[in-house]
């Protein structure tokens, strides 16, 4: 009996109970159920996180850190509260360490708008590698061209790893950053972040890591990992859109000059001078996205419930299943085959176009994404001037594996 | 599946795998009186692009090739218009371009003859029921447009 118990407890991930959280997965587009794979661009969102938002609305909301009043003040502790939850997610030490942003764009902006453009000279050097989302490489390209600095790139092998001891090569006493990505949206690829980490530390470098793709996926642990930077966005993990964390270690966040200048930044303004608050209130300039970052504390409530080991394994399985039966799928070419992965299925099919597989699998009721995916230099990389993507998260099963090969027999119907 | 089969047509699927005209214009170069107009056209969106080669007198679209990469719609629509532009005064041209905007995007019940007067072009009237797929078939027209105002800038979809 206790044996019993534990081994449902270990293996403890119920799909079907999961599934019935999220609202959206009722939906039967062209009167097929939902399979939705596309959570790579943005995830469904669970009944709880919806319900937290309407209930702030109804019961708690007022301006944070600003009123005496009661409204204010519930208002306050629940957004602090939520900082406190997603630095929990996230594995950081102090919830201070945590800047409510409007996603993992904005976060790497603000570190290479305020790290960036005080330590980042002329001559120097940005490292990151080809699998970079462009949010992970324009930010470094405006801030290299203003500095007269260099952005170089760590090439990735055919698998789509990238290659360790190229991206050691190159790095030098200039190199003054290395920002990649945790886990690459186009390709799925698992970087080997504490590889990463400990080859740019070992000569005194900072590492941002882009956790975007990863968040929604695994258990995180940033300050045993011991990068300097980490970003996610809400919408990608469950969560509201629009809001996002970006981790930083305490002693950098201290040091960095503000990002935005405004309201709730400050300690003191004169017209001679303004004096600025402590992190993270010196990032967070006007009134954030109270809301948004109450609803995403709420989603990851969600997620610690569930166990994001749990949620790891099961998507494991899931995605080792999926990839053998898109593999038995005639003409069609996996685009990221890397050692690691997680989510993400990208392929080709020969003779029809990504565009094309896309809308039949939509009448399909399938939802997949299709183009470059924000990752032009993969694309490239590979010669593709797009692929179909089908991404997996913790609601989806096999059956929607089966509908979507299912589904690509239809695609071979219409184009022979 | 029905809507499906409005929109890939075996007229369109015949033209994706075997586009008309497809190739560079150049080698046998402009005719006499002529030059050989070209432009870029890019559909950011899911990552179409070709490029239109024109041979025009100025009054006569003389010959039509392009070349390039793209979905099912937009290689079917350029090798469609190639086909139905060629030899064509450009006034006419410029009519077709209209009258096949009109049928992708227009009312359809004010849209009159158009469909009419387009031929085979009006294959492409499945397009309408996918909104996302109208720039797929716009692509090579804009992109015409673009050759023949003679701009430096590429036609975009966006």
């Amino acid at each position: 009996m206790v044996l019993a118990q534990q081994k449902t407890v270990k293996s403890g991930f119920d799909v079907d109970s999961v599934r019935r959280d999220f609202p959206a997965l009722r939906l039967e587009p062209y009167g097929k159920p939902l399979v939705y794979l596309d959570s790579a661009a943005s995830a469904q969102k669970p009944e709880v996180m919806i319900k937290a938002e309407a209930r702030c609305y109804r019961e708690s909301y007022a301006n944070v850190h600003r009123g005496v009043h009661y409204l204010s003040a519930k208002a306050t502790v629940a957004y602090e509260e939520a900082r406190r939850k997603v630095a929990g997610f996230l594995g950081a030490a102090d919830p201070n360490e945590i800047v409510f942003v409007r996603g993992t764009t904005e976060a790497i902006n603000l570190v290479a708008s305020s790290y960036g453009r005080r330590h980042v000279g002329e001559g120097d050097e940005v490292l990151v590698t080809t699998m970079e989302h462009h949010s992970n490489i324009v930010p470094w390209q405006l801030l290299c061209e203003e500095k007269g600095a260099k952005l170089k790139v760590a090439p990735i092998d055919d698998r789509g790893d990238v290659i360790l001891e190229e991206m050691e090569a190159l790095l030098s006493e200039r190199t003054k950053l290395v920002a990649t990505v945790h886990v690459s949206n186009a390709l799925g690829t698992v970087n080997p972040v504490e590889r990463i980490v400990e080859l740019a530390h070992a000569r005194g470098i900072p590492v941002l890591l882009d956790g975007a793709q990863a968040a929604p996926h695994m258990p995180l642990a940033v300050a045993a990992l011991g990068c300097d930077f980490y970003t996610m966005s809400g919408h990608k993990a469950f969560g509201p859109s629009g809001i996002g964390a970006l981790y930083g270690r305490k002693e950098l966040l201290d040091a960095m000059p503000p990002y935005q200048g405004g309201g709730e930044m400050i300690r003191t303004v004169t017209f001679e001078k303004s004096e600025f608050a402590p992190s993270p209130a010196k990032f967070e300039a006007g009134t954030p996205n109270i809301v948004g970052a109450i609803a995403l504390g709420a989603t990851v409530d969600y997620l610690e419930a569930l166990g994001m080991h749990r949620v790891e394994a099961y998507e494991r399985e899931l995605l080792a299943y999926g990839t053998e039966a898109l593999e038995s799928v005639s003409g069609l070419r996996l685009i990221g085959t890397a050692r690691h992965k997680a989510s993400v299925l990208s392929f080709v099919l020969d003779g029809v176009h990504p565009h094309d597989i896309g809308t039949i699998l939509d009448r399909e009721g399938v939802a997949i994404r299709t183009g470059h995916h924000c990752a032009q230099p993969v694309m490239d990389r590979y010669g593709v001037p797009a692929t179909a993507r089908a991404s997996l998260a913790l609601y989806n099963t096999r059956s929607d594996i089966d509908r979507l090969v299912e589904a690509l027999g239809k695609v071979r119907e219409v184009f022979g | 599946m029905s809507e499906l089969q409005d929109l890939y047509q075996e007229v369109i699927l015949d033209h994706n795998k075997k586009p008309r005209n497809f190739g560079r214009l150049e080698g046998n170069g402009p005719r006499e009186g002529g030059r050989v107009l070209h432009a870029d056209g890019h559909n950011p969106l899911c990552g179409d692009r070709l490029t239109l080669y024109v041979d025009t007198d100025g009054e006569t679209i003389r010959d039509i090739r392009f070349e390039g990469s793209g979905c099912a719609i937009s290689k079917a629509s350029a090798s469609l218009m190639t086909e139905a532009v060629k030899g064509k005064p450009l006034a006419e041209s410029e009519k077709l371009y209209r009258g096949f905007h009109e049928l992708l995007t227009g009312d359809p019940s004010v849209r009159g003859k158009a469909g009419a007067e387009l031929g085979k072009l009006a294959v492409f009237e499945g397009v309408r029921e996918f909104p996302v797929r109208v720039k797929c078939a716009t692509l090579a027209w804009h992109t015409l447009q673009a050759a023949l105002a003679g701009g430096e800038e590429p036609a975009t979809t966006e």
